[in-house]
């Protein structure tokens, strides 16, 4: 079984997901990078569940997608929102409130 | 791989307790219901969705009333997974009155600026429901699932605004870092899945007992969790959304966040750590010593140098989330847990009485006021003395000046901390109670800006406060006064039943 191939992928990943959340500025990007993060732990949770021959972990897989997926809705809603009033998705033009 | 599987287990539907998931199945039953009356209700009557939520509310509240005189027994549905025992009945019932007293908080805010009524309460009522969920919740997946359940309705909610900048602003910055601390905790449930090999709290906590050193998976798999509830506790350095949430957002939500949602996050967090990873105490006790050291201290003194009062209210809620955690810094040493535990629970029921009671309170003076400038509530006594004695009150209440309630749920950190007794627990004690005296500063110059100053702008007639708003501040008024005088019907939760043993360990 490749199951520490899978981890280390999803290890990856999640690093690079970390790294985008971090560094990137543009709204866009770092929904992108929360994916990333979303995804690597798919992969952990199903080379897990095949690993240890269970199915829980396919189950909850199946409920990370489907929530990631209302959280994406939710999340381009909101970039819409601050490009119709600001015309720009930089995160680091959201400085109206500071202290 | 899959089918081999379901064919070992032949399929069987769960028997299903109705009486026990009765709050849920009222409250999904009225998101449904205020829907449709949205849609079929005229303009002129919207604000039946106001009063309907409200019902739904306390409709929802009956059941928890009959389950808990009906006996003693823990329910237990779903293998396990999702629990009814005294203390998820408590905090259903806190999380179900907090929720009412926000629509009284609402009906005037939301009806004066011209929002989506049938939306704003639909949202209201499905995070509600969520946090419901969470304090049954026994499975990663369930906590998962009610968790994003309170959580994404709370960041359109913070967004509500939609042509207001700052509204923008708060409902971004709470989302991006909400949904990243999830899907950080996330990980660490998938890895807390892979060495355990199961979801079911239980199940793990069984898993990890009498495993002796934990390998740096294990270590890494309960940070990250405790890392996305600390999120939602806001516990510093995690903190940084809140105070511009919280100023963002309408006043109404950002009690409902201040109060409801960090209550929910501290109950995922407080399962997990008693009913999965009790035995990783090494691990998390020094962690949760630090994120607790720190937000009593930075949140107190950013609080001091705040001019606006929901930002002051903000921080200081960051550092009162800061005295909650303090408990849970020594729970795993000898007999602490126990005492941790219902130290946690009465602060969480004190905190949210005195908490919203003190936005209650800015919502209706800032009628007056139409500012939220702390140099704005000035001679606020001189011309409406109630809101000035129910202001004294809770600013009292949150300082922990004794006869109030907060005063109560003080005392049972300390003595819970103390409890353990041990060298961290007596530093942790004295950093909380320099804290204390610190907090005092930020408290007490709102209350001489509302008997000392004079009123800023010479006006001096009081703007009535309507009913909600009235019935809102009695219930919380109340509340305080009557958890300080009389703390034995809140600690009395306490000892219904052993909590601990409730969790059915």
């Amino acid at each position: 079984m490749l199951t520490v191939q899978f981890l280390l992928l999803g290890a990856v990943l999640f690093c690079i997901g970390v790294y985008g959340v971090l560094a990137r500025k543009n709204a866009v990007m770092v929904l992108m990078s929360i994916e990333l993060i979303l995804n690597s732990v798919n992969l952990n949770l199903l080379a897990f569940s095949q690993r240890l021959d269970s199915i829980d972990g396919n189950t909850f897989a199946l409920y990370v997608i489907a929530i990631a997926a209302a959280e994406v809705g939710v999340g381009l809603a909101m970039v819409l929102l601050i490009y119709r009033n600001r015309r720009s998705i930089s995160l680091d033009e959201l400085s109206d409130m500071k202290g | 791989m899959i089918s081999s599987i379901l064919a070992q287990v032949p399929w069987q539907s769960p028997t299903v307790d109705y009486h026990a998931i009765a709050p849920e199945i009222v409250l999904a039953a009225g998101i449904c219901l205020i829907i449709l009356v949205d849609l079929f209700v005229s303009e002129s009557k919207r604000w039946v969705t106001a009063s309907l939520t409200g019902f739904v509310m306390l409709g929802a509240l009956l059941p928890v009333v009959t389950l808990a005189v009906a006996d003693a027994d823990v329910r237990s549905l779903f293998g396990g997974r999702y629990v009814i025992d005294e203390f998820a009945l408590t905090l259903k019932a806190l999380f179900l009155i907090a929720g009412y007293v926000v629509v009284l908080l609402s009906q005037n805010h939301v009806e004066e600026g011209d929002y989506h009524r049938g939306e704003y309460y639909t949202l209201l009522l499905t995070s509600v429901t969520g946090m419901v969920m969470m304090a049954s919740s026994r499975d990663l997946v369930s906590i998962f699932v009610a968790l994003e359940f309170l959580s994404i309705p709370a960041y359109m909610l913070a967004a509500w605004r939609k042509r207001d900048r700052k509204s923008n602003e708060a409902g971004v910055k709470y989302y991006l870092l909400g949904v990243f601390a999830s899907a950080v905790m996330l990980y660490g449930m998938s890895l807390l899945y892979g060495v355990t090999g199961s979801t079911l709290l239980s199940d793990i906590g069984a898993q990890l007992t009498g495993k002796g050193e934990f390998g740096g998976v294990e270590v890494l798999a309960v940070v990250f969790v405790i890392v996305g509830f600390a999120f939602k506790v806001s516990a510093v350095p995690f903190h940084t959304w809140a105070p511009d949430t919280y100023e963002g957002a309408p006043t109404p939500i950002t009690a409902f966040l201040s109060v409801a949602s960090k209550a929910a996050g501290f109950v995922a967090l407080v399962t997990i750590l008693y009913v999965g990873v009790p035995e990783a105490k090494d691990v998390w006790q020094p962690f949760l010593w630090v994120l607790s050291a720190l937000t009593m201290t930075v949140g107190n003194l950013l609080a001091l140098r705040q001019s606006n009062i929901v930002r002051m209210l903000a921080y200081s809620s960051i550092s009162q989330g800061g005295f909650i955690l303090m408990p849970l810094a020594v729970a795993g040493v000898g007999d602490a847990a126990e005492p941790a535990l219902r130290a946690v629970v009465v602060y969480l029921i004190v905190y949210a009485a005195m908490n919203l009671g003190m936005f209650a309170v800015v919502i209706a003076a800032s009628r007056n006021t139409r500012s939220g400038e702390i140099s704005s509530f000035g001679g606020l006594f001189s011309y409406a003395p109630g809101l000035g004695v129910l202001m004294t009150i809770f600013l009292a209440s949150l300082a922990g000046i004794p006869p109030l309630g907060g005063w109560i749920a003080k005392f049972g950190a300390f003595r819970a901390v103390l409890e353990a007794g041990n060298g961290w627990a007596y530093a942790i004690a004295v950093i909380g109670a320099v804290n204390s005296v610190v907090a005092f500063g930020y408290y007490g110059s709102v209350m001489r800006e509302v008997w000392m100053k004079p009123t800023p702008h010479g006006e001096t007639t009081s703007v009535r406060t309507p009913g909600s708003l009235t019935a809102a501040l009695a219930i919380t008024g109340v509340a305080t006064l009557v958890l300080g005088v009389l703390p034995g019907t809140v600690m009395r939760f306490g000892d219904l039943s052993d909590l601990v043993g409730a969790f059915g360990r």
